[in-house]
């Protein structure tokens, strides 16, 4: 035990992984405190105006608002400590059991968006690098400028227009039913989520490209007489995939959150669309326990890339 | 370079001895990206300002005997399906989005480049928690605590700016930070504290000037970003509310009609669009001309 927690590595991955406990914490506080910015009676807010009041008195109760706060704090602590992330207003179900159906379905959507991210960030901002200041330079860039003010939904729109509704390749909306059919449905969502973060991906690879390509490893390497497309792949290509993974996991919280209207658009019944029928519901606990799922999957994803950072990069774990 | 000549030589020709940095009104005048983003940002703010003069209609009149028609000289973008005007609409909702835009980044903007300042500057307890909170609302994707927040305090305008109130300042608060870090080590700042100045002199008149470049680069893309969330919140019902026009909710009504008229969701999408790209070059070409050499 002390022979491996002396490995440097390992014991990167043990810090790593406290580090991110206070961050789990601080979470649960966040989406604790949602329910106090309700302004007013929060009960008598949800169920409206004209709520009869024992209606009222019995959603005070069940949100816990009769107790001193620290008493409210501790219940919802240690609820959730016990995979009991509250009950639903509108279902009077346990909110996990309202939430878990979309889980799937919204971990395959940011999947697919996570790979379309890579296989358009990487060749273009490499292109764009490589051909710095060229025609095709200047193409890569105005393509990422014209991105960073794309509506991603208003984008999903036209998608559908173009290959829904015209080409009839994919569906208008849905999830299909077996595995090739939930993969065919989830493209277009797929591409429409990735295309939110593509644009400043690119801008952001591309400069980090162009500082690996006039670091002085890379002249060496020339200088020594290698073939490019050596130079290329193993000193560039490594050296810049560390930034990659980097901005990826620095931009997937915004990858995630996009995924929320673009189930709206392609009518898909995740996490997002949960989200959303619960705001129409006025279901309170279900939209701080969607809230809370997100940001774990968040701390997750972005626990994962720093372990694959490191991983790559022996400069982080030795550190 | 001979040292024996160098006096004289530098004496008969004083001019030769400094090259001049040109200016910033210089600078900015020769780059590309900077005027076409300054012409393309005040083309679409002058549209928006200019709204009531050149919209021709109210933006909510209903005309019921002309529903969805095309193009016209009476309607120069056609009306929707309660025959209120586009060309009108489409103006008074860039009024309405860039406002909330503009004015939904002020505060974060305001509050995280003091806050940035202090914790970089003085480090300490503060600094610790500040950024603790920081990594906390960086853990929720930012449009499902945008949604849940403008859910909690009420959807429309002012939960909005409360929304971005409560999350925009971290990024201005962390960049903030470390460019003050950096630049809390130069010599010349130690070279002012050394002379005698207070440390809030030396902060708030030597380093914030230069540390506060950075974050109004960002502040171009910030705003693109908020308005986009507005638009999304819009489209989603949850951002301004009908009947005021918001770019959003007009891409959401036009939705109704993708199969036959199309650009009623098009044209929105299109301002919003060409907004971004214009604040985009303008915060690019900020970045090159205030850039420190």
């Amino acid at each position: 035990m002390t022979r491996y927690l002396t490995s440097p590595g390992l014991r990167y991955v043990v810090r790593r992984v406290l580090l991110s406990i206070p961050v789990v914490l601080g979470v649960v506080v966040v989406t604790f405190l949602l329910l106090r910015l309700i302004p007013g009676d929060p009960a008598r807010t949800l169920l409206g105006l004209h709520a009869p009041p024992a209606a009222v008195a019995a959603l005070r109760h069940q949100l816990g608002l009769d107790e001193p706060i620290w008493r409210q704090f501790w219940h919802y602590f240690d609820g959730l400590a016990h995979g009991n992330f509250g009950t639903s207003i509108y279902y009077q179900a346990p909110v996990a059991s309202v939430i878990a159906p979309g889980l799937p379905l919204t971990g395959s959507l940011v999947l697919v968006a996570t790979f379309f991210t890579i296989v358009i960030t990487v060749p273009l901002a490499a292109l764009a690098a490589m051909r710095h200041d060229r025609a095709s330079d200047h193409a890569v860039r105005l393509f990422s400028l014209m991105g960073l003010g794309l509506p991603s939904f208003w984008f999903g729109i036209i998608l559908i227009v173009l290959f829904s509704l015209d080409l009839h390749w994919f569906p208008v909306g849905g999830y299909g039913t077996s595995f090739w059919a939930h993969l065919h449905s989830l493209l277009l969502p797929g591409l429409c989520a990735a295309i939110g973060i593509v644009p400043v991906l690119i801008r952001s690879l591309r400069v980090g490209m162009l500082e690996v390509l006039s670091a002085d490893y890379v002249a060496t390497a020339r200088a020594k007489g290698l073939r490019p497309s050596r130079v290329t792949f193993v000193h560039v290509a490594r050296n810049a995939l560390i930034p990659t993974v980097n901005l990826l996991g620095i931009n997937i919280a915004y990858l995630i959150g996009g995924t929320v209207v673009i189930e709206r658009v392609f009518a898909l019944n995740g996490l997002g669309s949960a989200m959303l029928t619960a705001i129409d519901n006025r279901d309170f606990p279900v939209v701080q326990g969607v809230t809370l799922v997100y940001a774990l999957g968040v701390i997750v994803v972005i626990l994962i890339t720093d372990l694959v950072t490191a991983r790559l990069d022996p400069r982080i774990r030795l550190r | 370079m001979s040292a024996a000549v160098t006096p004289a030589v530098g004496l008969a020709e004083p001019e030769h001895e400094v090259t001049r940095r040109p200016s910033v009104r210089s600078r900015a005048l020769h780059s590309p990206i900077f005027m076409a983003g300054t012409i393309l940002t005040a083309t679409i703010v002058a549209l928006a300002l200019l709204a009531p003069v050149i919209g021709r209609y109210s933006p909510v009149s209903q005309d019921l005997l002309h529903t969805l028609a095309g193009p016209s000289g009476a309607h120069w973008l056609g009306t929707d399906e309660i025959g209120r005007d586009i060309w009108s609409r489409l103006l008074y909702a860039g009024r309405t989005d860039l406002q909330v835009g503009l004015l939904a980044v002020l505060f974060p903007f305001t509050f995280g480049v003091f806050i940035g300042t202090v914790c970089g500057y003085f480090g300490g307890r503060i600094d610790t928690i500040v950024m603790r909170i920081v990594d906390v609302v960086l853990a929720f994707p930012f449009y499902v605590l945008i949604i849940a927040l403008v859910f909690v305090v009420g959807v429309g305008t002012h939960g909005i700016y409360i929304a971005f109130g409560l999350t925009d300042w971290v990024i201005y608060a962390r960049t903030t930070r470390s460019g003050t870090m950096v630049a809390r080590n130069l010599d010349w700042v130690a070279a002012a504290e050394g002379g005698g100045l207070s440390r809030t002199r030396v902060l708030w008149r030597h380093i914030l000037p230069n540390t506060i470049t950075q974050a109004i680069v960002y502040s171009m893309s910030d705003i693109v970003l908020v308005i986009l969330a507005v638009v999304t919140l819009g489209y989603l019902g949850l951002g301004i509310q009908p009947p005021a026009p918001d770019w959003g909710s007009m891409i959401s009504d036009g939705q109704n009609f993708i199969q036959t008229n199309q650009w009623l969701a098009a044209i929105p999408g299109m301002a919003v669009v060409l907004t971004g790209v214009g604040l985009s070059l303008l915060g690019d070409g900020l970045a090159d001309i205030l850039r420190p050499e």
